[in-house]
């Protein structure tokens, strides 16, 4: 689990020490260079996410291990900064997913806050523990647009829909926060921690 | 589509959840841990958590007990109470909290606003409001006032100005906390609920007074509200009996209103 400024990684720690699963917060870029399997948690804003890994080292062996093909998952900012840009604070992302991150438009309440349900569209690994009708946690004033519509795994309605869990190669990411979608999330996570990084 | 909230308040001392009256006269209930892990299993949708004594001792929050609330408890889990810095906030984003609630320091800093929307982003940032109806007045166009440090504190701020200042410094839900109705389980004060509602376009949390399903129902579709913090009627020991969230939740959906689905014999890992 990268460590980073302005993260609830420690959140997503607790998830998978529940979940007996062995996992380490770190912010050694070193220790992210040997991982075997990565989470990129957070709450946070986008320009502030990106800047953190940079000044810290882990964006490098991070993209690395990424490109290597080492099963990623990002959460919610994670998720936000794999496209090439957003409109939070017009940031240049790390475009590992083609595509743009836009704020909800003003005619709801925005951030969207609360338990909302996803739909999944694609079947996938990762997701293939969700139920029908599964409802998780969201907190968020932007949402992804993926550039290529086979990167949707998941839908979910907030006006329109947008997509809420993401999958391109070994990347999956969610909208919502697993760590803090009840029983639902912790599935999730638990499919991630088993999965090789290949889509099928 | 996004469903309504119901949000399980924790009044904390010294690591055990006590049940205030008009923000008096607490009485113990439970450790915190322990009711935390309760509600959880009883498929509580989110937990506010506040450190009640922090600020008027002026000590920091009890890091030690967030941390063990939320090594337990896998949904939404806001944190308030003595919170003074952006460093302050990291270390309670960094003992497991997902949200901030700034309350007494925002008002005498409203940067804190500010500077925690713009390091962790505005929806990790909860303004929570202590507001009382004192009737429209110089300086209080709205007739609600807001009060600090426990309600023991008048401001002469508007409730209303107040929360739209907040909201423009960048806080990301608002609550509203009614300082007459609290503990009284007469129902929320939907006027101000409402009010602020409809001067705000974040979520709005309607707080104090919740007795029944009837009166969440109100403040959640009369009063506009995205979410409804509830304690006594689900923990409080002057109450005869304690609702379980399936029951509240039933009684909103036969209300119409819309919530996460209580899931049978789910496990809660």
């Amino acid at each position: 689990m990268v460590d980073y400024r302005a993260g609830n990684a420690p959140s997503v720690g607790f998830a998978l020490e529940r979940l007996g699963i062995p996992a380490r917060l770190t912010d050694d870029p070193a220790v992210v260079a040997a991982a075997t399997r990565l989470i990129l948690p957070g709450v946070g804003a986008a320009r502030a996410t990106i800047d953190s890994l940079r000044e810290s080292g882990l964006l490098e062996p991070l993209t690395e291990r990424v490109q290597a093909g080492v099963p990623f998952l990002g959460i919610c900012i994670g998720l936000q900064v794999l496209f090439d840009h957003s409109e939070e604070g017009d940031t240049e992302g790390l475009g590992w997913v083609p595509g743009m991150v836009r704020r909800f438009a003003d005619d709801r309440r925005v951030p969207q806050i609360g338990w909302n349900e996803v739909r999944v569209v694609r079947d996938h690994p990762v997701t293939r523990a969700l139920p029908t009708g599964a409802h998780c946690y969201f907190v968020n004033s932007y949402y992804a647009t993926p550039s290529d519509p086979a990167d949707v795994l998941g839908v979910t309605e907030y006006g329109p829909e947008f997509c809420s869990i993401v999958g391109h190669r070994n990347i999956v990411a969610t909208q919502f926060h697993a760590e803090k979608s009840g029983p639902v999330g912790l599935a999730l996570l638990e499919s991630f921690a088993a999965w090789d990084g290949v889509e099928c | 589509m996004l469903t309504k909230r119901l949000i399980a308040c924790f009044d904390v001392i010294d690591g055990r959840v006590t049940k205030a009256q008009q923000f008096q006269d607490n009485i113990d209930v439970a450790p915190a841990t322990e009711l935390a892990q309760r509600l959880y299993e009883d498929q509580i949708d989110e937990i506010v958590f506040y450190d009640i004594t922090a600020s008027a001792q002026r000590r920091a929050i009890d890091l030690e007990t967030v941390r063990s609330v939320a090594h337990h408890v896998f949904v939404p889990f806001t944190v308030g109470g003595g919170i003074r810095s952006l460093d302050d906030m990291f270390e309670v984003l960094k003992a497991g909290a997902e949200k901030i609630s700034v309350d007494s320091m925002a008002v005498r800093n409203p940067d804190i606003i500010r500077q925690g929307a713009e390091a962790f982003g505005r929806q990790c940032v909860v303004l929570s409001t202590q507001v009382k109806h004192v009737g429209i007045r110089p300086g209080i166009p709205s007739g609600y006032e807001v009060f600090i440090d426990g309600a023991r504190t008048a401001t002469g701020m508007d409730a209303l100005e107040w929360v739209q200042q907040g909201e423009a410094l960048g806080a990301g839900e608002i609550v509203v906390n009614s300082i007459d109705n609290d503990g009284t389980a007469a129902g929320y004060d939907l006027d101000i609920t409402r009010a602020v509602a409809d001067s705000v376009n974040v979520p709005v949390v309607a707080s104090g007074g919740a007795g029944n399903a009837e009166h969440i129902g109100a403040a959640l579709t009369q009063g506009q509200a995205s979410a409804a913090i509830i304690s006594s009627i689900l923990y409080s020991p002057r109450l005869e009996r304690n609702t379980p969230v399936r029951e509240l939740k039933a009684a909103l959906a036969a209300q119409g209103v819309p919530t996460r689905p209580w899931v049978e014999g789910s496990s809660t890992a």
